[in-house]
């Protein structure tokens, strides 16, 4: 098989960047084998070392926060139930308020699209006060459903779900009114399926959003056992730092690749559907 | 009382088009009547209005003796085809078809009988476990029969079900639809803008027009007393030539033609109309005219020629040696021909 210089050129870019994308990954991971006293000595590892299961132990059960009672495992159960919970109410209601918009002719619908679109413009960073001040009035700190309830609006999926039933033809619906379908039966029994790809991919955007997300969780909470991965992320193994004690580097890098798991697990799971969800259409 | 009745029927959309006007017509119980017209006629409006799929301006539709009007399109009992077969594209050909009678709460067992009865009456049956997305066009359409059929309606709304088609199988499904609706005897309504179709399929043709029923009649009422011009000119292929011309005293003068319609009629404005296969052409006619263009179909060809300035065609079997640039005599008997007076297009 012969290559063109383009094809050359075009796969040394390609490799370059793939690279550049999973060498400080793998940095990570290599590093995260070793015990502390090579790193501080030796500094960032390309091969492995032999204190991965010590590591990742530690990281995983050991007690810390200023409490000395919140481990990390806990913090990956708190972040899974908010990105879960996050996801799965944005593509529900998202799905929801975009069928409404799309099948029922009420007056405002337009307008009320926009205000919803206009959204965008109004991320949770700008109106975090505000939002801090509501969830705390309604007594939801330190809960998960104030983690997750300021949250689960979604103009970017709605406008996507918005779009997508757009492309259904008339008939369908017509021809489901007149096998008695009423309008929850063809969200059910049609929307839904037929937007099957469609929600996947919104989920795991949704999810990895709410995985992220660090402001919210760092404000709304102020029980340990409410902590984030994300947030862990600048608090955990630093509590020693100063004084004799090394630096716990060795941890602190097996703590970042756990903490990468959930999403990626989530995209290997879903993307089948995922690439075809942001491609095809399936009608 | 008949057993589909509309009574001055009327929609008018949101924007102020009228759709359908004043329309009213009686269908009886195993009927075949074929809507037909050019599009945009108000057909399939209409069609839908009986459905429920959109709401009536004015006027009442009653079903078997029950007004419809503000019953729901799925309280209705009945099935429609759709022109591109809206059928569910992530159900199976069995769910496609079980659907309806799944929401009717239908038993599990009776529905398989059901649909497989009617799988097989359609030559279905080895497709029941395929999606939509793996059948060819006229798979697609026995399907969608079938979705109508399995629920057993009170009657059944096509909404030009055939247009999708390629000519050879429209033929065969056209032949199979007047076949199945003889076999079951249920009510059909039919809409088309293919006057073959509506030729072929109809014990009786609505020919609509602007929102407005032209002609009610058989086909072969149709064909041979068109009431308008317009029916004249929609109906039969090819169309009808009408020639513009004045009647004095019976005598109408096209060109310098001159037909006896042997009755008393004085019009300044009128259509005389003759159908291209009622032009009698023999060597000894009374008419000469030059054939300017020759269409050979097989069987038959057909004449292209002037009176006067007036185009005119003329169908005739091609054993006849005939070419373009030829003359040909040719009679018009007044017992063929359809007059009308132009003023309001109807017919004397």
């Amino acid at each position: 098989m012969k290559f063109k210089p383009l094809e050359i050129l075009t796969h040394i870019i390609l490799i370059l960047g793939v690279l550049l994308m999973v060498l400080p990954i793998w940095f990570s991971f290599a590093t995260s084998t070793h015990d502390n006293v090579s790193i501080m000595t030796e500094g960032m590892k390309f091969f492995l070392g032999e204190s991965f299961s010590q590591n990742y132990n530690e990281v995983l059960n050991e007690k810390g926060g200023w409490s000395e009672e919140v481990t990390a495992a806990r913090m990956f159960v708190n972040s899974f139930i908010m990105a879960l919970g996050i996801a799965t109410l944005k593509v529900v209601i998202s799905a929801m308020s975009a069928y409404a918009l799309v099948y029922f002719r009420f007056k405002l619908a337009v307008p009320i699209f926009w205000l919803i679109f206009i959204t965008l413009l109004v991320p949770l960073e700008v109106r975090i006060f505000p939002s801090y001040k509501i969830v705390s009035d309604l007594g939801l700190t330190n809960t998960y459903t104030g983690l997750i309830l300021p949250l689960v609006a979604s103009a970017t999926a709605t406008f996507f779900f918005r779009q997508f039933y757009k492309t259904i033809p008339d008939e369908l619906l017509e021809s489901a009114k007149l096998d008695g379908a009423n309008s929850w039966r063809f969200f059910i029994d049609f929307l839904l399926p037929l937007s099957k790809t469609m929600l996947a991919a919104m989920f795991i955007f949704m999810f990895v959003y709410g995985y992220s997300q660090y402001l919210w969780p760092l404000i709304m909470t102020t029980d340990e056992k409410y902590w984030t991965v994300v947030m862990g992320m600048k608090i955990i193994f630093t509590e020693n730092y100063e004084g004799v004690a090394l630096p716990r580097t060795g941890e602190r890098f097996a703590y970042i690749i756990l903490s990468m798991l959930p999403p990626v697990l989530v995209v290997v799971i879903l993307q089948r559907w995922f690439i075809k969800g942001l491609i095809q259409t399936e009608k | 009382m008949s057993f589909l009745e509309l009574q001055n029927i009327t929609k008018i959309y949101p924007n102020g088009t009228k759709a359908v006007n004043e329309t009213s017509l009686n269908i009886d119980n195993g009927e075949f009547v074929v809507f037909v017209g050019p599009s945009g006629c108000g057909k399939s409006t209409l069609l839908r209005m009986i459905a429920g799929l959109e709401d009536i301006t004015n006027g009442e539709i009653s079903l078997d003796g029950n007004v419809i009007n503000n019953i729901d399109p799925s309280e209705r009992d009945v099935a429609m085809v759709f022109q591109n077969y809206a059928l569910y594209p992530h159900m199976s050909v069995f769910n496609n078809m079980a659907y309806g009678l799944k929401n009717r709460g239908i038993s599990k067992e009776e529905i398989n009988n059901k649909v497989n009865d009617v799988a097989k009456l359609l030559e279905i049956d080895q497709l029941l476990t395929r999606k939509p997305s793996m059948l060819s066009g006229g798979q697609r359409q026995r399907v969608a029969m079938g979705r109508a059929i399995v629920r057993n309606p009170k009657i059944f709304l096509f909404d030009e079900p055939l247009s999708n088609l390629d000519a050879k199988l429209r033929n065969q499904m056209r032949l199979e639809i007047k076949r199945l609706q003889r076999q079951m005897g249920v009510t059909s309504i039919f809409v088309t803008h293919d006057q073959t179709e509506a030729m072929t399929l109809g014990d009786r043709i609505v020919v609509i027009n602007n929102g407005v029923v032209e002609q009610v009649g058989t086909p072969k009422e149709i064909y041979s007393k068109p009431y308008t011009k317009f029916v004249a000119e929609f109906i039969g292929s090819p169309q009808m030539n009408l020639f513009n011309c004045k009647i004095e005293n019976g005598i109408a003068h096209i060109a310098d033609m001159r037909i006896n319609l042997n009755n008393s009629a004085n019009i300044d404005d009128a259509s005389l109309g003759i159908r291209p296969d009622d032009i009698l052409i023999s060597d000894n006619g009374q008419h000469t005219c030059v054939a300017n263009l020759v269409e050979y179909l097989g069987s038959d060809m057909i004449i292209y020629s002037k009176i006067g300035d007036q185009e005119f065609s003329c169908k005739l079997s091609s054993k006849i040696n005939l070419n373009a640039g030829d003359t040909f005599k040719f009679d018009i008997s007044n017992t063929l021909v359809h007059l009308f007076d132009n003023t309001n297009g109807s017919r004397v």
